[in-house]
Protein backbone atom coordinates (compact mmCIF):
# COMPACT_ATOMS: atom_id res chain seq x y z
CA UNK A 1 0.00 0.00 0.00
CA UNK A 2 2.46 2.30 0.50
CA UNK A 3 4.29 4.50 -1.90
CA UNK A 4 7.29 6.41 -1.93
CA UNK A 5 6.74 8.04 -4.76
CA UNK A 6 5.58 11.82 -5.44
CA UNK A 7 2.42 13.07 -3.87
CA UNK A 8 -0.44 13.49 -7.30
CA UNK A 9 -0.03 17.31 -8.33
CA UNK A 10 -1.90 20.36 -6.94
CA UNK A 11 -1.94 24.03 -6.96
CA UNK A 12 -0.28 24.99 -3.10
CA UNK A 13 -1.47 28.29 -2.08
CA UNK A 14 0.23 30.02 1.17
CA UNK A 15 -2.24 33.31 2.07
CA UNK A 16 -0.51 35.96 4.34
CA UNK A 17 -4.30 36.63 5.79
CA UNK A 18 -7.20 34.93 6.45
CA UNK A 19 -9.65 36.98 3.73
CA UNK A 20 -7.28 35.22 1.38
CA UNK A 21 -7.61 32.10 2.18
CA UNK A 22 -11.36 32.53 2.89
CA UNK A 23 -11.55 33.54 -0.91
CA UNK A 24 -9.36 30.56 -2.06
CA UNK A 25 -11.86 28.19 -0.22
CA UNK A 26 -14.81 29.68 -1.78
CA UNK A 27 -13.05 29.87 -5.41
CA UNK A 28 -12.07 26.25 -5.14
CA UNK A 29 -15.19 24.67 -3.20
CA UNK A 30 -15.10 21.33 -2.37
CA UNK A 31 -11.84 20.80 -4.69
CA UNK A 32 -9.77 22.46 -1.96
CA UNK A 33 -8.40 21.04 1.25
CA UNK A 34 -6.96 23.47 3.79
CA UNK A 35 -3.76 22.56 5.48
CA UNK A 36 -2.60 22.74 8.90
CA UNK A 37 0.12 20.23 9.93
CA UNK A 38 -0.51 18.35 7.51
CA UNK A 39 0.68 15.36 9.53
CA UNK A 40 -2.67 13.80 8.36
CA UNK A 41 -3.42 15.10 5.04
CA UNK A 42 0.03 14.64 3.37
CA UNK A 43 -1.25 10.61 4.33
CA UNK A 44 -4.36 11.12 2.36
CA UNK A 45 -2.65 12.72 -0.84
CA UNK A 46 0.55 10.01 -0.86
CA UNK A 47 -2.06 6.91 -0.83
CA UNK A 48 -4.23 9.44 -3.87
CA UNK A 49 -7.21 8.56 -1.78
CA UNK A 50 -8.38 12.12 -1.67
CA UNK A 51 -7.25 14.44 -4.71
CA UNK A 52 -7.79 18.42 -3.90
CA UNK A 53 -6.95 20.47 -7.14
CA UNK A 54 -5.92 23.13 -4.66
CA UNK A 55 -4.11 22.63 -1.16
CA UNK A 56 -4.35 26.23 1.08
CA UNK A 57 -1.97 26.44 3.54
CA UNK A 58 -2.79 28.31 6.73
CA UNK A 59 0.25 28.38 8.32
CA UNK A 60 0.57 32.10 7.33
CA UNK A 61 -2.29 33.40 8.74
CA UNK A 62 -1.30 35.89 11.67
CA UNK A 63 -3.35 35.02 14.51
CA UNK A 64 -4.08 31.88 14.17
CA UNK A 65 -1.32 30.47 16.56
CA UNK A 66 -0.82 30.69 20.68
CA UNK A 67 -2.12 30.44 23.36
CA UNK A 68 -4.30 33.79 25.36
CA UNK A 69 -6.09 34.35 28.97
CA UNK A 70 -9.59 35.55 28.19
CA UNK A 71 -11.96 37.92 30.51
CA UNK A 72 -13.85 34.15 30.89
CA UNK A 73 -10.88 31.24 29.96
CA UNK A 74 -8.83 31.13 27.42
CA UNK A 75 -8.61 31.19 24.14
CA UNK A 76 -6.09 28.74 22.05
CA UNK A 77 -5.63 29.30 17.92
CA UNK A 78 -6.59 26.39 16.21
CA UNK A 79 -2.50 26.16 14.54
CA UNK A 80 -1.05 26.42 18.12
CA UNK A 81 0.96 22.75 18.43
CA UNK A 82 -0.16 19.83 20.59
CA UNK A 83 3.48 20.22 21.63
CA UNK A 84 2.88 24.21 23.09
CA UNK A 85 -0.57 22.71 24.49
CA UNK A 86 1.25 20.15 26.57
CA UNK A 87 4.17 22.27 27.33
CA UNK A 88 1.93 25.55 28.42
CA UNK A 89 2.32 26.44 32.22
CA UNK A 90 -1.09 28.32 31.54
CA UNK A 91 -2.92 25.02 30.18
CA UNK A 92 -1.26 22.77 32.53
CA UNK A 93 -1.63 24.75 35.85
CA UNK A 94 -5.70 25.12 35.01
CA UNK A 95 -6.63 22.42 32.03
CA UNK A 96 -4.45 19.63 33.09
CA UNK A 97 -7.01 16.99 31.42
CA UNK A 98 -6.12 18.96 27.50
CA UNK A 99 -2.22 19.42 28.40
CA UNK A 100 -2.25 15.16 29.37
CA UNK A 101 -4.33 14.28 25.90
CA UNK A 102 -2.24 16.45 23.97
CA UNK A 103 0.67 15.14 25.28
CA UNK A 104 -0.59 11.82 24.49
CA UNK A 105 -0.93 12.46 20.85
CA UNK A 106 0.88 9.93 18.64
CA UNK A 107 4.88 10.84 18.64
CA UNK A 108 7.21 14.03 19.97
CA UNK A 109 7.33 14.86 15.62
CA UNK A 110 4.09 14.77 15.31
CA UNK A 111 3.39 17.11 18.51
CA UNK A 112 5.91 19.41 17.42
CA UNK A 113 4.00 20.31 13.97
CA UNK A 114 0.35 18.85 14.01
CA UNK A 115 -2.47 21.10 15.52
CA UNK A 116 -4.93 20.96 17.85
CA UNK A 117 -7.13 22.28 15.22
CA UNK A 118 -5.93 19.46 13.04
CA UNK A 119 -6.11 16.83 15.65
CA UNK A 120 -9.93 17.63 16.14
CA UNK A 121 -10.77 17.77 12.74
CA UNK A 122 -9.14 14.91 11.51
CA UNK A 123 -11.04 12.21 9.65
CA UNK A 124 -11.99 8.65 11.44
CA UNK A 125 -9.03 5.86 11.00
CA UNK A 126 -11.20 3.43 9.59
CA UNK A 127 -8.34 1.75 7.63
CA UNK A 128 -11.09 0.40 4.93
CA UNK A 129 -12.44 4.32 4.40
CA UNK A 130 -8.66 5.04 4.54
CA UNK A 131 -7.64 2.23 1.76
CA UNK A 132 -10.05 4.12 -0.61
CA UNK A 133 -12.82 1.97 -0.84
CA UNK A 134 -16.59 2.31 -1.91
CA UNK A 135 -18.06 2.67 1.78
CA UNK A 136 -20.74 4.31 2.61
CA UNK A 137 -18.21 7.28 4.36
CA UNK A 138 -17.23 7.35 0.52
CA UNK A 139 -20.17 7.90 -0.84
CA UNK A 140 -20.81 4.27 -1.47
CA UNK A 141 -23.18 2.13 -0.08
CA UNK A 142 -21.65 -0.40 1.85
CA UNK A 143 -19.47 -1.04 5.34
CA UNK A 144 -17.04 -3.34 5.05
CA UNK A 145 -15.82 -3.02 8.73
CA UNK A 146 -19.67 -4.38 9.87
CA UNK A 147 -19.37 -7.93 7.85
CA UNK A 148 -18.97 -11.25 9.38
CA UNK A 149 -15.17 -11.20 8.09
CA UNK A 150 -15.08 -7.27 8.86
CA UNK A 151 -12.20 -6.64 10.86
CA UNK A 152 -13.70 -4.23 13.46
CA UNK A 153 -11.57 -4.52 16.54
CA UNK A 154 -11.09 -0.74 16.72
CA UNK A 155 -14.59 -0.16 15.77
CA UNK A 156 -17.53 1.59 17.45
CA UNK A 157 -20.30 0.58 20.26
CA UNK A 158 -22.85 3.48 19.94
CA UNK A 159 -24.69 5.48 17.63
CA UNK A 160 -23.56 3.24 14.49
CA UNK A 161 -25.47 4.17 11.11
CA UNK A 162 -24.39 2.69 8.14
CA UNK A 163 -20.97 3.86 9.47
CA UNK A 164 -19.27 2.32 12.40
CA UNK A 165 -16.06 4.44 12.36
CA UNK A 166 -14.93 6.35 15.46
CA UNK A 167 -13.44 9.46 16.57
CA UNK A 168 -9.78 8.99 16.84
CA UNK A 169 -8.70 12.04 18.55
CA UNK A 170 -7.32 12.09 22.35
CA UNK A 171 -7.88 15.99 22.74
CA UNK A 172 -11.38 16.36 21.03
CA UNK A 173 -12.87 14.32 24.28
CA UNK A 174 -10.96 16.89 26.61
CA UNK A 175 -12.15 19.58 24.99
CA UNK A 176 -16.30 18.17 25.41
CA UNK A 177 -15.13 17.81 29.18
CA UNK A 178 -13.97 21.33 29.30
CA UNK A 179 -17.48 22.81 27.33
CA UNK A 180 -14.83 24.32 25.05
CA UNK A 181 -16.21 25.97 21.72
CA UNK A 182 -15.25 26.67 18.56
CA UNK A 183 -14.76 29.54 16.54
CA UNK A 184 -15.33 28.87 12.52
CA UNK A 185 -15.30 31.61 9.74
CA UNK A 186 -16.35 32.26 6.53
CA UNK A 187 -17.26 34.77 4.00
CA UNK A 188 -20.37 34.83 6.19
CA UNK A 189 -18.92 35.46 8.83
CA UNK A 190 -17.37 34.20 12.25
CA UNK A 191 -19.46 31.68 14.16
CA UNK A 192 -19.25 30.01 17.72
CA UNK A 193 -20.18 26.07 18.03
CA UNK A 194 -20.06 24.41 20.99
CA UNK A 195 -17.67 21.14 21.08
CA UNK A 196 -20.74 19.13 21.87
CA UNK A 197 -22.40 20.19 18.82
CA UNK A 198 -19.14 20.62 16.34
CA UNK A 199 -18.50 16.89 16.10
CA UNK A 200 -21.21 15.07 13.83
CA UNK A 201 -22.21 11.77 13.72
CA UNK A 202 -22.97 10.01 10.45
CA UNK A 203 -26.58 9.73 11.07
CA UNK A 204 -26.72 14.09 10.82
CA UNK A 205 -23.93 13.45 8.12
CA UNK A 206 -22.25 10.31 6.56
CA UNK A 207 -19.24 12.01 4.68
CA UNK A 208 -18.62 14.51 7.45
CA UNK A 209 -16.81 14.16 11.47
CA UNK A 210 -17.01 17.89 11.74
CA UNK A 211 -20.07 20.69 11.16
CA UNK A 212 -17.56 22.04 8.90
CA UNK A 213 -18.03 22.67 5.74
CA UNK A 214 -16.49 23.55 2.10
CA UNK A 215 -15.52 27.42 3.06
CA UNK A 216 -15.17 27.29 6.07
CA UNK A 217 -12.33 27.75 8.85
CA UNK A 218 -11.75 26.71 12.81
CA UNK A 219 -9.96 29.61 14.10
CA UNK A 220 -9.54 29.12 17.86
CA UNK A 221 -11.33 27.26 20.44
CA UNK A 222 -12.34 28.84 23.31
CA UNK A 223 -12.44 27.36 26.88
CA UNK A 224 -14.61 28.89 29.44
CA UNK A 225 -13.34 28.77 32.91
CA UNK A 226 -16.13 26.50 34.42
CA UNK A 227 -13.50 24.07 35.30
CA UNK A 228 -10.48 25.74 35.65
CA UNK A 229 -8.31 24.29 38.56
CA UNK A 230 -11.19 20.95 38.81
CA UNK A 231 -9.92 17.44 39.30
CA UNK A 232 -8.86 15.96 36.14
CA UNK A 233 -8.37 12.44 34.65
CA UNK A 234 -6.93 11.63 31.37
CA UNK A 235 -6.05 8.02 30.29
CA UNK A 236 -5.59 6.37 26.47
CA UNK A 237 -5.52 2.71 26.14
CA UNK A 238 -3.50 1.79 22.86
CA UNK A 239 -1.82 -1.09 21.55
CA UNK A 240 1.72 0.75 21.24
CA UNK A 241 2.89 3.82 23.70
CA UNK A 242 3.26 5.64 21.14
CA UNK A 243 2.10 7.26 17.38
CA UNK A 244 -1.04 4.60 18.31
CA UNK A 245 -4.76 5.97 17.84
CA UNK A 246 -6.50 5.07 21.08
CA UNK A 247 -8.90 1.94 21.34
CA UNK A 248 -10.89 4.09 23.85
CA UNK A 249 -9.79 7.36 25.73
CA UNK A 250 -10.93 8.93 28.65
CA UNK A 251 -11.44 12.57 29.64
CA UNK A 252 -12.76 13.53 32.80
CA UNK A 253 -13.46 16.61 35.57
CA UNK A 254 -15.24 16.53 38.37
CA UNK A 255 -15.28 19.23 41.42
CA UNK A 256 -15.57 18.03 44.83
CA UNK A 257 -17.09 19.40 48.07
CA UNK A 258 -15.71 17.59 51.01
CA UNK A 259 -16.48 14.11 49.72
CA UNK A 260 -19.01 14.92 48.28
CA UNK A 261 -18.71 14.92 43.95
CA UNK A 262 -20.74 18.31 43.01
CA UNK A 263 -20.28 18.14 39.67
CA UNK A 264 -18.46 16.54 36.77
CA UNK A 265 -18.12 15.79 32.96
CA UNK A 266 -17.16 12.24 31.84
CA UNK A 267 -16.16 11.65 28.17
CA UNK A 268 -14.53 8.78 26.18
CA UNK A 269 -13.39 8.67 22.70
CA UNK A 270 -13.03 5.79 20.28
CA UNK A 271 -16.33 4.50 21.06
CA UNK A 272 -18.59 6.38 18.81
CA UNK A 273 -17.74 8.14 15.63
CA UNK A 274 -18.26 11.33 18.29
CA UNK A 275 -16.44 12.19 21.87
CA UNK A 276 -19.21 10.73 23.61
CA UNK A 277 -20.80 12.49 26.71
CA UNK A 278 -21.32 9.59 29.48
CA UNK A 279 -24.57 11.41 30.85
CA UNK A 280 -25.75 8.04 32.44
CA UNK A 281 -22.51 7.99 34.41
CA UNK A 282 -22.91 12.25 35.33
CA UNK A 283 -26.66 11.82 36.82
CA UNK A 284 -25.24 9.07 38.63
CA UNK A 285 -22.07 10.44 40.61
CA UNK A 286 -23.26 13.92 40.54
CA UNK A 287 -24.24 14.77 44.19
CA UNK A 288 -22.78 11.46 45.58
CA UNK A 289 -20.10 10.85 47.84
CA UNK A 290 -17.22 9.25 46.40
CA UNK A 291 -16.82 6.00 48.03
CA UNK A 292 -16.44 2.18 46.60
CA UNK A 293 -20.49 2.28 46.04
CA UNK A 294 -20.39 5.09 43.64
CA UNK A 295 -17.85 4.05 41.77
CA UNK A 296 -19.22 0.91 41.25
CA UNK A 297 -22.50 2.36 39.93
CA UNK A 298 -20.68 4.57 37.84
CA UNK A 299 -18.64 1.83 36.17
CA UNK A 300 -21.40 -0.78 35.81
CA UNK A 301 -23.45 2.68 33.63
CA UNK A 302 -20.59 3.08 31.55
CA UNK A 303 -21.35 1.50 28.80
CA UNK A 304 -24.85 0.82 28.60
CA UNK A 305 -26.28 1.11 25.77
CA UNK A 306 -23.66 -0.71 23.48
CA UNK A 307 -23.93 -3.06 20.29
CA UNK A 308 -20.72 -4.72 20.13
CA UNK A 309 -19.48 -6.03 16.90
CA UNK A 310 -17.61 -9.05 16.48
CA UNK A 311 -14.18 -7.55 18.23
CA UNK A 312 -15.01 -5.03 19.62
CA UNK A 313 -16.41 -6.47 22.77
CA UNK A 314 -13.43 -5.64 24.86
CA UNK A 315 -13.66 -1.83 24.97
CA UNK A 316 -17.11 -2.71 27.18
CA UNK A 317 -15.01 -3.51 30.42
CA UNK A 318 -12.09 -1.13 28.90
CA UNK A 319 -14.61 1.24 29.22
CA UNK A 320 -16.05 0.50 32.52
CA UNK A 321 -12.72 0.51 34.23
CA UNK A 322 -11.90 3.59 32.73
CA UNK A 323 -14.79 4.90 34.57
CA UNK A 324 -14.20 3.93 37.46
CA UNK A 325 -10.48 4.66 37.79
CA UNK A 326 -11.14 8.82 36.48
CA UNK A 327 -13.69 9.05 39.44
CA UNK A 328 -11.79 7.18 41.98
CA UNK A 329 -8.10 9.14 40.99
CA UNK A 330 -9.55 12.23 39.59
CA UNK B 1 29.44 1.13 -14.57
CA UNK B 2 30.89 2.99 -12.04
CA UNK B 3 34.57 4.47 -12.05
CA UNK B 4 36.99 1.83 -10.14
CA UNK B 5 37.85 3.32 -6.33
CA UNK B 6 34.55 4.82 -6.06
CA UNK B 7 32.34 4.40 -3.34
CA UNK B 8 28.71 3.11 -4.60
CA UNK B 9 27.82 6.30 -2.05
CA UNK B 10 29.63 8.84 -3.67
CA UNK B 11 29.18 7.89 -7.05
CA UNK B 12 25.03 8.22 -6.17
CA UNK B 13 25.91 11.44 -5.13
CA UNK B 14 27.80 12.28 -7.52
CA UNK B 15 25.11 11.54 -10.09
CA UNK B 16 22.58 13.91 -7.52
CA UNK B 17 25.07 16.84 -7.48
CA UNK B 18 25.85 16.84 -11.23
CA UNK B 19 22.02 17.98 -11.64
CA UNK B 20 21.11 14.97 -14.38
CA UNK B 21 18.64 14.46 -11.72
CA UNK B 22 18.20 17.85 -9.75
CA UNK B 23 15.60 18.91 -12.47
CA UNK B 24 12.15 18.49 -12.16
CA UNK B 25 11.31 16.45 -15.01
CA UNK B 26 14.20 13.76 -14.22
CA UNK B 27 12.32 13.37 -10.78
CA UNK B 28 8.78 13.41 -12.65
CA UNK B 29 9.83 10.75 -14.73
CA UNK B 30 10.86 8.40 -12.12
CA UNK B 31 7.78 8.88 -10.27
CA UNK B 32 5.84 7.98 -13.32
CA UNK B 33 3.47 10.87 -13.40
CA UNK B 34 2.71 13.17 -16.58
CA UNK B 35 0.61 15.76 -15.15
CA UNK B 36 3.82 18.48 -15.39
CA UNK B 37 3.10 20.51 -18.23
CA UNK B 38 -0.36 21.58 -16.48
CA UNK B 39 0.55 25.64 -15.76
CA UNK B 40 0.22 26.70 -12.04
CA UNK B 41 -3.16 28.35 -10.74
CA UNK B 42 -2.18 32.11 -11.00
CA UNK B 43 -0.97 33.01 -6.97
CA UNK B 44 -0.33 29.83 -6.40
CA UNK B 45 3.22 29.25 -5.05
CA UNK B 46 7.13 29.74 -7.00
CA UNK B 47 8.93 26.72 -7.33
CA UNK B 48 12.63 28.23 -6.91
CA UNK B 49 12.62 28.62 -3.13
CA UNK B 50 15.74 29.13 -0.69
CA UNK B 51 15.91 26.52 2.14
CA UNK B 52 18.62 27.09 4.79
CA UNK B 53 20.17 24.02 6.09
CA UNK B 54 23.19 23.12 7.76
CA UNK B 55 23.56 27.09 7.85
CA UNK B 56 24.27 27.75 4.17
CA UNK B 57 21.35 29.01 1.96
CA UNK B 58 20.34 26.49 -1.40
CA UNK B 59 18.39 27.45 -3.85
CA UNK B 60 15.95 24.49 -5.41
CA UNK B 61 13.56 24.07 -7.84
CA UNK B 62 10.76 21.92 -5.30
CA UNK B 63 7.49 21.23 -6.61
CA UNK B 64 4.26 22.36 -4.68
CA UNK B 65 3.67 18.16 -3.81
CA UNK B 66 7.14 17.83 -2.61
CA UNK B 67 8.20 16.87 0.94
CA UNK B 68 11.27 18.31 2.45
CA UNK B 69 12.40 14.67 2.51
CA UNK B 70 12.45 14.40 -1.23
CA UNK B 71 13.96 17.43 -1.62
CA UNK B 72 17.05 17.17 0.77
CA UNK B 73 17.56 13.11 -0.96
CA UNK B 74 17.00 13.99 -4.21
CA UNK B 75 17.79 17.41 -5.37
CA UNK B 76 20.29 18.32 -2.79
CA UNK B 77 22.16 15.21 -2.73
CA UNK B 78 21.58 15.31 1.77
CA UNK B 79 20.79 11.65 1.37
CA UNK B 80 21.61 11.07 5.55
CA UNK B 81 18.11 11.99 6.06
CA UNK B 82 16.11 8.10 5.17
CA UNK B 83 13.07 7.50 4.33
CA UNK B 84 11.45 4.52 5.82
CA UNK B 85 7.90 4.75 6.03
CA UNK B 86 7.21 7.80 4.23
CA UNK B 87 4.20 8.06 6.71
CA UNK B 88 5.56 10.23 9.85
CA UNK B 89 5.18 6.73 11.53
CA UNK B 90 8.42 5.69 11.48
CA UNK B 91 11.08 8.71 12.37
CA UNK B 92 13.50 7.84 9.73
CA UNK B 93 13.61 11.35 8.35
CA UNK B 94 13.47 13.39 11.34
CA UNK B 95 15.50 16.76 10.72
CA UNK B 96 15.86 19.58 12.96
CA UNK B 97 13.42 22.68 12.03
CA UNK B 98 14.18 25.62 14.00
CA UNK B 99 15.89 23.28 16.46
CA UNK B 100 12.83 21.30 16.96
CA UNK B 101 12.69 17.38 15.38
CA UNK B 102 9.89 17.05 12.58
CA UNK B 103 9.21 14.32 10.14
CA UNK B 104 10.98 15.83 6.90
CA UNK B 105 8.49 12.89 5.08
CA UNK B 106 5.55 15.00 6.56
CA UNK B 107 6.55 18.46 5.73
CA UNK B 108 5.84 20.27 2.52
CA UNK B 109 9.04 21.45 1.45
CA UNK B 110 7.21 25.23 0.71
CA UNK B 111 6.53 25.03 4.65
CA UNK B 112 10.15 25.71 5.71
CA UNK B 113 11.35 28.39 3.49
CA UNK B 114 12.95 30.95 6.10
CA UNK B 115 13.55 28.48 8.68
CA UNK B 116 16.79 26.77 9.81
CA UNK B 117 17.10 23.37 9.09
CA UNK B 118 19.73 21.05 10.44
CA UNK B 119 20.25 17.68 8.59
CA UNK B 120 21.87 14.76 10.18
CA UNK B 121 24.86 16.27 7.74
CA UNK B 122 24.93 19.46 9.74
CA UNK B 123 25.26 17.51 13.10
CA UNK B 124 29.15 16.88 13.17
CA UNK B 125 31.57 19.80 13.06
CA UNK B 126 32.33 20.75 9.67
CA UNK B 127 35.81 19.53 10.40
CA UNK B 128 34.37 16.60 10.06
CA UNK B 129 34.42 16.14 14.30
CA UNK B 130 31.41 13.67 15.47
CA UNK B 131 28.65 14.98 17.73
CA UNK B 132 29.27 13.54 21.47
CA UNK B 133 25.73 12.01 20.61
CA UNK B 134 27.30 10.50 17.58
CA UNK B 135 30.31 9.28 19.47
CA UNK B 136 28.31 7.94 22.30
CA UNK B 137 26.23 5.75 20.09
CA UNK B 138 29.14 4.09 18.07
CA UNK B 139 30.30 3.31 21.48
CA UNK B 140 27.29 2.12 22.76
CA UNK B 141 26.88 -0.10 19.86
CA UNK B 142 23.29 1.60 19.31
CA UNK B 143 23.47 1.15 15.12
CA UNK B 144 22.64 -2.45 14.30
CA UNK B 145 21.59 -1.97 10.75
CA UNK B 146 21.41 1.68 10.93
CA UNK B 147 18.62 3.10 9.06
CA UNK B 148 16.86 4.56 11.99
CA UNK B 149 20.48 6.26 13.46
CA UNK B 150 20.53 9.58 11.61
CA UNK B 151 16.64 10.07 12.95
CA UNK B 152 17.68 8.96 16.85
CA UNK B 153 20.90 11.38 16.75
CA UNK B 154 18.10 14.47 15.50
CA UNK B 155 16.08 13.62 18.80
CA UNK B 156 19.22 12.83 21.03
CA UNK B 157 20.83 16.03 20.14
CA UNK B 158 17.09 18.29 20.47
CA UNK B 159 16.46 16.61 24.18
CA UNK B 160 20.07 17.10 24.99
CA UNK B 161 19.91 21.00 23.74
CA UNK B 162 16.90 21.18 25.26
CA UNK B 163 17.65 19.34 28.24
CA UNK B 164 21.31 18.42 28.68
CA UNK B 165 20.72 16.16 31.86
CA UNK B 166 17.72 13.78 30.77
CA UNK B 167 16.36 11.01 32.95
CA UNK B 168 16.51 7.87 31.58
CA UNK B 169 12.67 8.26 30.73
CA UNK B 170 12.60 11.93 29.36
CA UNK B 171 15.39 10.29 26.96
CA UNK B 172 12.82 7.13 26.25
CA UNK B 173 9.94 10.14 25.95
CA UNK B 174 11.56 12.27 23.69
CA UNK B 175 12.77 9.20 21.40
CA UNK B 176 9.53 7.61 21.37
CA UNK B 177 9.00 8.77 17.88
CA UNK B 178 11.63 6.97 16.82
CA UNK B 179 10.98 3.23 15.62
CA UNK B 180 13.96 0.57 15.39
CA UNK B 181 13.39 -2.64 13.47
CA UNK B 182 16.38 -3.84 14.93
CA UNK B 183 15.30 -3.56 18.82
CA UNK B 184 18.43 -1.42 19.86
CA UNK B 185 16.24 0.69 21.98
CA UNK B 186 18.52 0.52 25.61
CA UNK B 187 21.88 0.81 23.51
CA UNK B 188 20.07 4.23 22.08
CA UNK B 189 19.08 5.14 25.41
CA UNK B 190 22.41 4.66 27.20
CA UNK B 191 24.03 6.75 24.34
CA UNK B 192 21.81 9.44 25.30
CA UNK B 193 23.03 9.03 28.76
CA UNK B 194 26.55 8.47 27.96
CA UNK B 195 26.55 11.66 25.82
CA UNK B 196 24.65 13.87 28.49
CA UNK B 197 28.13 12.82 30.71
CA UNK B 198 30.13 13.90 28.11
CA UNK B 199 28.81 16.90 27.21
CA UNK B 200 28.02 17.98 31.16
Amino acid sequence: MSTKDMMPNFDLFQPSDMGNAIDLLDQYGADAWPLAGGQDSLDWFKDRIKRPVAVIDLAGIPGMTGINETANGIEIGALTTLTEIAQSLLIRDNYGVLAEAASRVASPQIRNIGTIGGNICQDVRCWYYRSGVDCYRAGGNTCYADTPEGLNREHCLFEADRCVAVSPSDTAPALVALDATMLIQNSDGIREVAAEDFFIGPDVDIERVTVLEPGDILTSIRIPSTWAGANYYFEKVADRATWDFALVNIASVLRMQGNTITDLRVVCGGVQCTPRRLNGVEDIVRGSNRDAETIELASSAAARGATVLNYNGFKIPLMENLVKRAIRDS
Amino acid sequence: MRPQNQSRRNFIKGIIASGAVVSTGGLMFVSGCSETTTTPAPGSVERLISLNINGTIRRVDVLPNETLAQTLRNKLGLTGTKIGCDRGECGACSVLIDGVPNNSCSMLSHRVTGKNITTIEGIASPAGELHPVQRAMIEELAPQCGFCTPGQVISSVALLNNNPNPSREEARQALAGNLCRCGAYDHYLNAVLRAAEEIA
